[in-house]
């Protein structure tokens, strides 16, 4: 149960009230979906440079240059490298930045 | 042609009206038109399609401003391009002067340019690592090495403003 919807509510009363309001009960998995670890994956593109996506990569993450080579040769050799696990809305963030430099970036929920 | 940095200027010098041209079309060749998978590749989905409510807030909210992103870094690129348009003789080699806190919009829009041909050209790796290909052999091996042409400019911006 979330602990932000739960507050100051009794857990009881909260579930009997999601089984009569199912509005309340769908309310809850949003913010558990919300609550659930991101990761911040890139993919492969054949037509970004190598020298761009390492220069991307210590821009928006802040990765030394080393940790960042890293990351690209892993997403040109393997097609797809895990950038940052995190909380969504940072990850979001993550991923709109990396769109601004035209990578393929997703989001995906850590399984 | 040539490229060295002075100061806060990276100066690209005898171009040739070919070089010249190809570097007139960086804001035209941004443009999608109507291929549907150019598009879709500058606005890539955030999220795997069975993730609908990530990918519907993300037309809604953030496409705009990426928009709003791409399309101003084309607009600098431009306005610095009109200093290709005032040479007093066409066919004499010109010098082209890029401020270098420009640098981002230019990798950007060389970025948006690359990708957009790229896309409706449907190159495949093969053909974007083959850099010896004539440009005067169809349409396509033109798009083709403009996408590479575009693509040395950008190692140039990035190794001169110390980002590669």
């Amino acid at each position: 149960m979330s602990g932000r919807l739960g507050q100051g509510i009794p857990e009881q009363t909260i579930f009997e009230s999601a089984v009569r309001n199912p509005e309340l009960e769908e309310l809850t998995k949003t913010e558990e979906a919300v609550d659930v670890p991101w990761q911040v994956v890139v993919h492969n593109d054949p037509v970004n440079l190598m020298t761009y996506v390492t220069m991307v990569f210590q821009k928006v993450f802040g990765y030394p240059r080393e940790k960042a080579e890293r990351h690209m040769i892993e997403v040109h050799q393997k097609g797809r490298s895990i950038l940052w696990s995190g909380m969504r809305e940072r990850a979001e963030l993550y991923v709109q930045q990396l769109h601004g430099y035209l990578l393929l970036a997703t989001l995906e929920r850590v399984s | 042609m040539e490229f060295r940095r002075k100061d806060d200027v990276l100066e690209l010098s005898e171009l040739d009206p070919f070089l010249a041209e190809l570097l007139r079309q960086i804001p035209s060749s941004t443009k999608c038109d109507d291929a549907a998978a150019a598009e879709q590749r500058i606005f890539s989905e955030p999220a795997q399609p069975n993730e609908k409510e990530i990918c519907e807030e993300w037309k809604v909210y953030v496409q705009p401003e990426l928009r709003r992103l791409f399309q101003s870094a084309t607009e600098t690129v431009a306005s610095d391009l009109q200093q290709l348009n005032g040479s007093e003789k066409p066919f004499a080699n010109c010098t082209l002067r890029i401020p270098t806190e420009h640098a981002d919009d230019w990798l950007n829009a060389l970025n948006q340019a690359r990708l957009v041909i790229a896309t409706k050209n449907n190159f495949n790796e093969g053909e974007l690592c083959d850099h010896y290909r004539s440009p005067i052999g169809s349409r396509r091996d033109l798009s083709l090495f403009q996408v590479n042409f575009y693509g040395f400019l950008q190692e140039f911006i990035l190794r001169e403003t110390g980002g590669a």
